[in-house]
């Protein structure tokens, strides 16, 4: 027996390592493109950020100075505060608004409304996020379908440029990205909710349960799945929103819709303090990942 | 299933609320958009004299031509090469299991929440260093490597489910690594692939700030991020910037409603995955 395996097992052996060797060969030019242009220019960014560096001239060591400045400037802390009020319209409106259609509905049987409604949900997925700024800032626009709408309804008094006044231009400019992602929670929440066994509804319902008890006991706990990629998706879309503010409101008025992107962009390329917009760039990376990472820990850890 | 009647009824309402309210922009512009051009609209009417000559002129006056064309330059860049190079790293990770899989898998990973505006800056500089700084190749070597992440991700996701029996099979019948790829792996792998192909056409066509950050000539950009041009050279005519804008976003429209069905699996899937 051992005889006969050992030659076998060197030729295996062999085998492997040749495996081994074409897989990092397939594994080289995704691994390339990977670390030359995320990894390398991450730690450019790193490098960039230690620096006073208007990009042209000579550039000069400052430590963690930049970074000092994120967390004091009050115009830097403004952009990540509005990026977290942003997570109520592009995370919480779209899921609630999902998880409650959803559960309504729960089952729509194949046909061309559901096809109809499954299309049209998805269209904002489709178009660029900048074009849905230009249709937004048409639609909140003085003599806009929104004010034109309130006019039909009878509050014509409240209408005014939404997203040039100080007061709703944070909420106009989230209800974007509420437009552009409650299709798309809705899709996804609506394909959960066919996974789940209906004899748990049957159940519950038998048993005298309402609405509200069988979405906290089935529903919302058999979509947790569903719940934590959205959560997940919709929150980096929060917290790392651009186009849509570039084509709408460029962060305006003053800095009411200020965001880390559009911060990062003007203190990068129109104030040319290169080390400040990078040192900006990995704050917001960690950010990200800070809020992001426990979002995916409870969803692994309560299944 | 019993589900009572208000509830099927209010979700139907519901439902109908917010179907409305999804295209409630797009016919908003169409109407913004049939407004003579010179002057300032309003809100939503069919328009007694439309004008569809404004498309016409912001077509011509947008270059939209142009613009289509640059656009499917940077989608021939990214798309083809992306999908060559995740489909052999996805191999070797979730079939070939080659050592240390698990660690490289961590390492693209970890780059799947990274967002773009924290790397603009060192993406521009480096661009700069390269010499492709305002070309298209701007735009197709930075998205090569920002999407291979998801990318290698979602083909090893794929690969890793496929039955080891049949690499096994193949092998005893001395086929080599290459045939077995060919003739068994890739056929396999072709809805992954192509749903794979539609979302990274879609990422790439849509893509905003690269282009704006990385080639100063809005011409040569995608057509997402030309829309920061058309928004200069209408910004005295609405009806105008409407009708441009429109223009856009049609072509991914007709795209999408051909591959309806296609595009909300891949959508799904790549939330899901991603």
């Amino acid at each position: 027996m051992t005889e006969s395996t050992a030659p076998r097992r060197g030729a295996a052996r062999a085998a492997s390592r040749r495996g081994t060797l074409v897989g990092w060969a397939l594994l080289a030019p995704a691994l390339a493109a990977y670390i030359g242009f995320v990894v390398v220019p991450f730690g450019m960014g790193i490098q960039y950020s230690f620096y006073d560096w208007n990009g042209v001239g000579v550039a000069t060591w400052v430590g963690f100075e930049n970074y000092a400045k994120v967390f004091t400037d009050a115009t830097l802390l403004a952009s990540i505060g509005n990026a977290f009020v942003l997570i109520i319209y592009f995370t919480i409106i779209p899921v609630g608004t999902g998880l409650i259609l959803a559960s309504l509905i729960r089952s729509m049987r194949a046909g061309a409304f559901s096809t109809i409604s499954q299309a049209v949900l998805f269209l904002p997925q489709i178009i660029p996020l900048a074009a849905a700024g230009i249709a937004w800032s048409w639609m909140y626009a003085q003599t806009g379908t929104i004010n034109q709408i309130l006019g039909w309804v009878g509050l014509g008094g409240l209408a005014r440029p939404w997203l040039a006044d100080y007061g709703t231009a944070l909420p106009a400019v989230g209800l974007i990205g509420s437009w552009v992602l409650t299709g798309l929670c809705t899709v996804l929440l609506l394909t959960g909710i066919g996974k789940i066994e209906t004899s748990l509804y049957e159940a519950i319902r038998l048993d005298g349960a309402g609405w509200w008890r069988e979405f906290f006991t089935i529903t919302l706990p058999g979509l947790r799945q569903e719940i934590a990629v959205l959560v997940t998706i919709t929150v980096i879309a929060a917290l790392s929103s651009f186009d849509i503010i570039y084509t709408s409101t460029q962060g305006g008025p003053g800095r009411a819709t200020l965001v880390p992107g559009i911060s990062i962009f003007r203190i990068g390329f129109t104030q040319s303090d290169v080390g400040l917009a990078s040192a900006f760039g990995i704050v917001l990376m960690v950010i990200v990942l800070a809020v992001v990472l426990p979002i995916q820990r409870l969803s692994r850890s309560s299944r | 299933m019993i589900v009572s009647r208000t509830e099927v009824v209010i979700g139907r309402i519901l439902l109908i609320v917010v179907l409305i309210a999804t295209v409630l922009p797009l016919i908003s512009m169409i109407s913004a958009a049939l407004q003579p051009a010179d002057v300032n609209p309003t809100g939503l009417v069919w328009p007694s004299d439309p004008q569809w000559g404004n498309f016409v002129t912001a077509f011509e006056t947008g270059h939209v031509w142009t613009l289509m064309v640059s656009s499917s330059l940077i989608v021939l860049g990214v798309v083809p090469a992306s999908l060559i190079i995740a489909t052999l790293a996805g191999y070797a990770l979730g079939a070939m299991k080659v050592k240390g899989s698990r660690w490289i898998l961590i390492f693209f990973v970890l780059g799947l929440t990274i967002p773009f505006e924290a790397l603009i800056i060192p993406l521009y500089y480096q661009a700069q260093g390269l010499g492709t700084l305002n070309t298209q190749l701007a735009v197709v070597f930075p998205l090569l490597g920002l999407y291979m992440p998801f990318s290698v991700f979602w083909m090893r996701a794929h690969f890793v489910n496929v039955p080891t029996e049949l690499s096994e099979a193949a092998r005893v019948d001395g086929a080599s690594v290459w045939q077995e790829f060919r003739s068994i792996q890739l056929p396999l792998a072709m809805p992954a692939l192509s749903a794979l192909a539609i979302l990274l056409f879609l990422w790439t066509w849509n893509q905003f700030l690269l282009p704006v950050v990385l080639i100063a000539d809005p011409l040569q950009r995608t057509v997402a991020g030309a829309l920061t041009f058309f928004q200069g050279q209408y910004s005295l005519s609405i009806p105008l910037l409407n009708a441009g804008a429109l223009i856009i976003i049609t072509p991914a429209i007709i795209v999408f409603l051909i591959f309806q069905r296609q595009f909300i699996r891949a959508l799904l899937q790549g939330a899901v995955k991603g």
